[in-house]
């Protein structure tokens, strides 16, 4: 028996969701006393597996096919999760964890749970609990399967770190008779991602034209945040499609989400709303931002955010 | 080219979140239920198909009689034909086997799901189905062309998008960008009128069995109230984020 946890990297550097799946299916080795098989793809040093509670770890070289090819690497971690008779195996939810994690589970015959966001309450049979109706609201879920597949929310669990003599092994990188290909990629590498930050900056309407966003970029630059902004924004097309943050954009779940000229409607928190920390700045007192929020300034945006980005240069 | 549009029918986006039986079910008095928005761009793409090359384009929904008004939305909208596959949707698993068992006996070129629903946000019905067929899936999907039997797309990933390839039959996961907020069909009149002549028909469910099971549902905690800062004052809240919440 045993817990496998597909490790995710970028450029052979392991990413802060891969660390998290990583803690967070340690703490599931411990409690069910099996060991932890981490799976890593093109990356040179495993070591830090080592202090994040790894039993083995298999690096598989993906030689000359760069990008993330969902069929070959859902079959190279499938091998892995036979060959170690995995009963749970654990991805992130980012972009990539999230396409793999439906099809890992059809294929290792196991059970899906999404948007898992605790450890499990029970074993015996398995339960857990997920978040669903966008951030609304939390089930707990069960499954009577031998084997399940957990997608664990960003941000949910945290970083652990736990000591341990990881065994170094090399995966076989298998093939697929699957049609799908990647042909290429198009990502700006010297941006963090909405996924990846910490802290996220967000802008909406009321910062009124795109030729105001060095706002925006200026104070996410200084605290080494990501940009997002609301749905009309982008569909205005003030901003990119990827920035676009809420219930029909991408899920923040940042420690720390500043919402500037945002109004907060419905759809724009639930999507938001698993950030630990909000807030807000807007000149409408009764904009339904601040009843979601932790920390808000009723003000006007163009004034307050150039003294913001001055203080924080000022302290750094 | 046969397209299938899988559509969920949801609780429109500004809904209340309530729970009945003890937390056990939804409570859906009161709320209005919707096209899941990600299911609409995507049917809104296999529209453009249809106007363009003559697609034949079926929507399809597991679920009881109550989901046959979205349906008939779907008809106005342009679908050719409606399917329900009578039986409760609880479980990802579960409904993707149900689709997969139509697919099987009716051959589709081009399977659309959206990228996610939004009650349940499981993102797991179009990769599920894609894998019970054994055929490509292309999750988080921006855009789309069609070549005879080839087809490019893109995918947004975490910071970019990446571009693909694969043959048909395949499953896509719809999502805004793959048609615009403002290329949605709104129904007219004739459409409406239309929509209640086109077939609806029921298919009773195959004998398959869901993976997971909801025990409770429960709401998250109240949140205290929003801590105000004068905005003369930025300092305090640098202090506050840096001291209080530790966030900086
Ligand atoms: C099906 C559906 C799905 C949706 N999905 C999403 C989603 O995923 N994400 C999303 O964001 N929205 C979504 N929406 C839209 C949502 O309902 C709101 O319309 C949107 O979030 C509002 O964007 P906003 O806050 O930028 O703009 P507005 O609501 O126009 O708010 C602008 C705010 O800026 C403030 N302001 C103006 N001037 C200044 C200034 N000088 N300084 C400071 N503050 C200022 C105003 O007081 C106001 O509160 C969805 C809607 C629907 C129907």
């Amino acid at each position: 028996m045993s817990v496998v946890v597909y490790i995710e990297s970028q450029n052979g550097i392991i990413k802060k969701a891969g660390l998290e799946v990583a803690s967070y299916g340690r703490a599931i080795a411990n409690s069910t006393k099996t060991a932890l098989i981490a799976v890593t793809f093109n990356i040179e040093d495993t070591s830090i597996l080592n202090s994040h509670g790894a039993d083995k770890v298999y690096n598989i070289n993906t030689a000359e096919d760069s990008f993330f090819n969902v069929d070959r690497y859902c079959a190279s971690i499938v091998g892995i999760v036979e060959q170690e008779n995995a009963k749970v195996v654990v991805v992130s939810a980012s972009a990539d964890g999230r396409y793999l994690g439906p099809i890992l589970a059809v294929r290792a015959q196991a059970a899906y749970f999404s948007n898992v966001v605790a450890l499990p309450s029970s074993y015996e049979p398995f339960t857990v609990k997920r978040s669903c109706y966008t951030n609304k609201a939390f089930n707990e879920s069960v499954s009577e399967q031998g084997r399940v597949v957990v997608s664990l929310s960003s941000n949910a669990f945290g970083i652990v770190e736990q000591e341990t003599a990881a065994e170094q092994l090399t995966g076989d990188y298998i093939e697929s008779n699957s049609s799908l290909k990647v042909t290429s990629i198009d990502k700006a590498t010297d941006k963090i991602t909405i996924a990846d930050a910490d802290i996220v900056v967000s802008g909406g309407r009321g910062l009124k034209g795109p030729e105001n966003w060095h706002l925006i970029e200026d104070l996410a630059e200084v605290l080494g945040a990501a940009t997002a902004c609301s749905k009309p924004v982008s569909d205005l097309g003030w901003r990119p499609h990827s920035e676009h943050v809420g219930q029909t954009g991408k899920p923040v779940a940042s420690n720390l989400y500043i919402a500037i000229g945002v109004s907060g409607a419905i759809q724009h928190l639930a999507g938001i709303n698993s950030s630990k920390v909000k807030v807000v700045i807007n000149s409408d007192p009764e904009a339904p931002f601040f009843k979601a929020a932790d920390y808000g300034i009723v003000g006007d945006a163009f004034e307050v955010v150039p003294q913001l980005i001055e203080k924080l240069k000022a302290i750094q | 080219m046969n397209i299938l549009v899988c559509i969920s029918n949801v609780p429109d986006t500004t809904s209340k979140i309530n729970f009945k039986d003890d937390n056990k079910s939804f409570d859906t008095n009161g709320v209005q239920f919707i096209i899941n928005p990600n299911d609409e761009f995507g049917l809104t793409r296999a529209i453009w198909l249809q106007q363009k090359s003559g697609a034949k384009v079926t929507v399809v929904t597991v679920g009881d009689a109550s989901c046959e008004p979205i349906l008939r939305k779907c008809l106005a909208i342009g679908a050719d034909q409606a399917i329900r596959i009578d039986a409760i949707p609880e479980d990802g698993y579960f409904v993707a086997s149900q689709l997969a068992s139509l697919c099987a006996k009716e051959k589709y070129d081009l399977i659309i799901t959206g990228r996610e629903s939004i009650d349940y946000n499981g993102a797991m019905v179009g990769g599920m189905l894609a894998s019970i067929l054994s055929i490509p899936y292309v999750a988080n999907c921006i855009q789309l062309d069609i070549d005879g039997t080839s087809a490019s797309l893109q995918r947004e990933i975490d910071g970019g998008k990446e571009s693909l390839s694969a043959t048909l039959p395949l499953v896509l996961g719809a999502q805004k960008g793959l048609v615009e907020e403002s290329d949605l069909i709104i129904p007219n009149m004739r459409g409406i009128m239309q929509a209640r002549q086109k077939p609806l028909t029921v298919e009773t469910p195959s004998d398959v069995e869901g993976q997971t099971t909801i025990q409770n549902f429960e709401k998250p905690q109240a949140k205290g109230p929003v801590k105000l800062v004068d905005a003369a004052n930025v300092d305090t809240l640098i202090e506050l984020l840096q001291n209080e919440a530790k966030v900086l």
